[in-house]
């Protein structure tokens, strides 16, 4: 999960990360009390920030400077509501003024390729990294950091060494190493600051922060629930996740039921390729049931596909691993039963592996309308696309 | 041969009590694997009867490593004792431990991968269906019934596609299959398991099923090209995930331009390796490199 700029910042300020003063608002009515008590401080200069989960605010006007409370609700009135990127901007921070000297860059990842973490650090922070990285490559410090030992005092010396640090290098590596307690106590996967700045009086601070949590510790992080997003969340995503399915919406016509997120993923491959030559149809979604396809399973399953009104067929994919087939057909069978009238579309079923026989039996017994057997993954998803194109 | 997996391998089950480790311990046993004990603290010194066969619970692997002479441990506990479980076949000194747990936090991942530096653990998984040398041994949860022994060697990110391949070859059968797991960081990668099969005798060909995310394909692919002379056939899953959307694996995930199935797809091509468009078109083109080498 990523979080937003607002929500990294007040995480930063939890582990006694330097950042500056702000409060979010939805409501641009609520931007001039807000700008006077943050610009307090400031001379009543703020910042007003689109908050949204992507890059290129600034080119796309969504960061304003604002002197005055009313220079401050004309910004809100001009960047609530606007798009960048395809996302819709529903709040703003406003943030405290600073005067900048000096921008850097500091950022510690999951480094996938090699199976450790990696900082990367440098003096030449505030334009996008991807592109700092391709043209002044050796700018960017990038220094592995060992997971068990992290980034202490010594490990963030040698980081603002390799980044060329030559002024501010201790209080500049207590940031880094209050950064890594942000990295670690939060089960983090990133945690970027761009730029991490020098005031004009001589502070760091962090003025602007990305965060990427990690889904899987939510177990011990029973806060991070309270950081998502409601409001971006696709209704049928939603749904699906307050059923306990794995479900992602797409764009396309032949909804995708199967077991295993490598089979699902390569059943909707399928669908694709057999939509090529139907029409185009394409699949509708991602949705693994995993190991247990018991009806009530099923029938959530199936629910939450033919509550997407793009969906014209639906594919069942599954591989009796584990699993028993028969079992599974009963899942189909009780999920028919269960929706009753509701299920509408058709239904394109196949079924492999272990108790293959008496499941495709189970099915062929109930004799369903709406339900087609096909015994191969490609000559079913071809059906499939068949239906959802007729 | 086998590889990492064979008909001698004695093996133990962390989180034996618990209700998947005790299920899965049964189909192990029906496997033929060698079960020689399971371990759990709280319940050492007591048994369990799965299968008509009597096991011994110890309170750790050192214990139930010294009392039976087990070289492999498959792991069942859930995410939140993950880590620790792993800390503690690694101390033991096991030679080989297999992650089936789902879930686990990468960062406890990535410390035990971290931990394991100068050990000589070999740690497959998190999150992984693990390995099946058939006919000789299961460590993990790959129904044996699947197919037979043969002469490939399979090894996928993804336990259903792993399920589906060898369902779709079951008419040669495989030396091992071996499943790495779809997450962000794993003990054993698609190299490793390429070397293996490369330096094994009796695996003629090699299968390897790559998905979404990362650059594990990417590298492999290089490594295909400079160290592998036996023929590899590839598939990838993904082509239609979208961007920024985490696709049931943690690891699947396509970030920017990096992790694209069309990336691995051209990067595994250009290393010569044959790449299906589907599971079955993949099976389709074993069965004819299988065909030529019998020619």
């Amino acid at each position: 999960m990523d979080l937003f700029e607002y929500q990294a910042r007040d995480m930063f300020e939890a582990h006694g990360v330097p950042v500056l003063s702000a409060e979010v608002i939805t409501d641009a009515g609520d931007a001039a009390a807000a700008a006077e008590r943050i610009g307090a401080a400031s001379g009543g200069v703020v910042v007003v920030k689109a908050q949204v989960k992507t890059g290129g605010r600034g080119k796309a006007g969504g960061v304003k400077l604002a002197k005055t409370p009313e220079e401050a609700t004309a910004a809100a009135e001009q960047i609530l509501g606007m798009d960048i990127k395809g996302h819709t901007v529903n709040a703003v921070m406003i943030a405290q003024g600073a005067s900048i000297a000096e921008e850097y860059y500091f950022s510690v990842l999951l480094d996938r390729s090699n199976r450790t973490l990696l900082a990367m650090c440098s003096k030449e922070g505030g334009m996008e990294i991807e592109q700092l990285a391709v043209e002044r490559p050796e700018a960017l410090a990038k220094i592995p950091v060992n997971a068990i030992t992290g980034i202490d005092e010594a490990k963030a010396a040698e980081i603002v060494q390799a980044a060329g640090f030559t002024s501010d290098q201790d209080a500049i590596a207590q940031v880094l190493v209050k950064l890594w307690d942000v990295y670690r106590a939060e089960d983090a996967t990133l945690v970027e600051v761009n730029p991490l700045v020098k005031t004009t009086d001589g502070q760091i601070i962090a003025l602007d922060g990305k965060v990427s949590l990690d889904e899987n510790a939510d177990f011990r992080q029973q806060h991070h629930a309270d950081l998502e997003d409601a409001s971006a969340t696709d209704p049928l995503e939603a749904k699906a996740k307050g059923l306990g399915l794995n479900y992602v919406k797409l764009d396309g016509q032949v909804g995708i039921i199967g077991n295993g997120a490598g089979l699902v993923m390569s059943t909707l491959d399928v669908v694709a390729y057999a939509g090529e030559a139907r029409g185009g149809v394409k699949p509708a979604n991602f949705l693994d049931i995993g190991g247990g396809a018991n009806a009530e399973v099923m029938a959530n399953g199936l629910d939450v596909i033919l509550g997407d009104e793009q969906v014209k067929a639906v594919f069942v994919n599954v591989f009796g691993g584990i699993t028993a087939c028969d079992e599974v057909a009963n899942g189909i069978k009780g999920a028919l039963e269960i929706l009753g009238d509701h299920a509408t579309k058709p239904l394109v079923v196949r079924l492999d592996g272990n108790n293959v026989e008496k499941g495709r039996a189970i099915l062929d017994e109930l004799n369903h309308p709406l339900v087609t057997q096909v015994d191969t993954m490609d000559g079913a998803a071809d059906k499939a696309a068949e239906l959802a194109n007729a | 041969m086998t590889i990492y997996l064979n008909k001698d391998s004695k093996i133990i089950v962390q989180g034996i009590t618990g209700g998947m480790g005790s299920k899965h311990t049964e189909l192990m046993l029906l496997a033929g694997s060698h079960i020689v004990g399971g371990v759990n603290a709280r319940k050492a010194g007591s048994t369990v009867t799965l299968n008509d066969q009597e096991l011994h619970v110890y309170g750790t692997v050192k214990e139930a490593m010294e009392a039976t002479g087990a070289n492999v441990s498959v792991l069942f506990v859930p995410p939140a004792f993950t880590k620790d479980a792993c800390i503690e076949a690694i101390d033991a000194g096991m030679p080989l431990m297999v992650v089936i747990t789902e879930g686990v936090p990468v960062k406890d991942t990535a410390e035990v991968f971290a931990y394991l530096d100068g050990k000589s653990t070999r740690m497959v998984g998190p999150n992984c269906p693990g390995i099946i040398s058939p006919g000789e041994s299961l460590a993990g949860i790959t129904p044996h019934t699947i197919a037979g022994k043969g002469p490939i060697g399979l090894v996928s990110k993804s336990g259903t596609l792993t399920y589906q391949m060898m369902y779709e070859l079951r008419d040669h059968g495989f030396t091992t299959a071996i499943g790495i797991g779809g997450d962000p960081v794993i003990g054993t990668t698609h190299i490793d398991a390429l070397e293996a099969f490369e330096n094994d005798p009796e695996t003629r060909a090699i299968v390897m099923i790559g998905e979404i995310g990362g650059d594990a394909e990417e590298r492999a692919a290089e490594y295909i090209k400079a160290h592998v002379t036996k023929p590899v056939v590839g598939y990838v899953a993904g082509f239609t995930a979208p961007e920024g959307k985490t696709m049931g694996h943690a690891g699947a995930i396509v970030s920017g331009s990096s992790g694209t199935a069309a990336a691995k797809k051209e990067a595994l091509e250009a290393a010569g390796v044959k790449v299906g468009k589907t599971p079955s078109e993949t099976a389709e083109l074993m069965r004819q490199i299988i065909r030529d080498l019998d020619a």
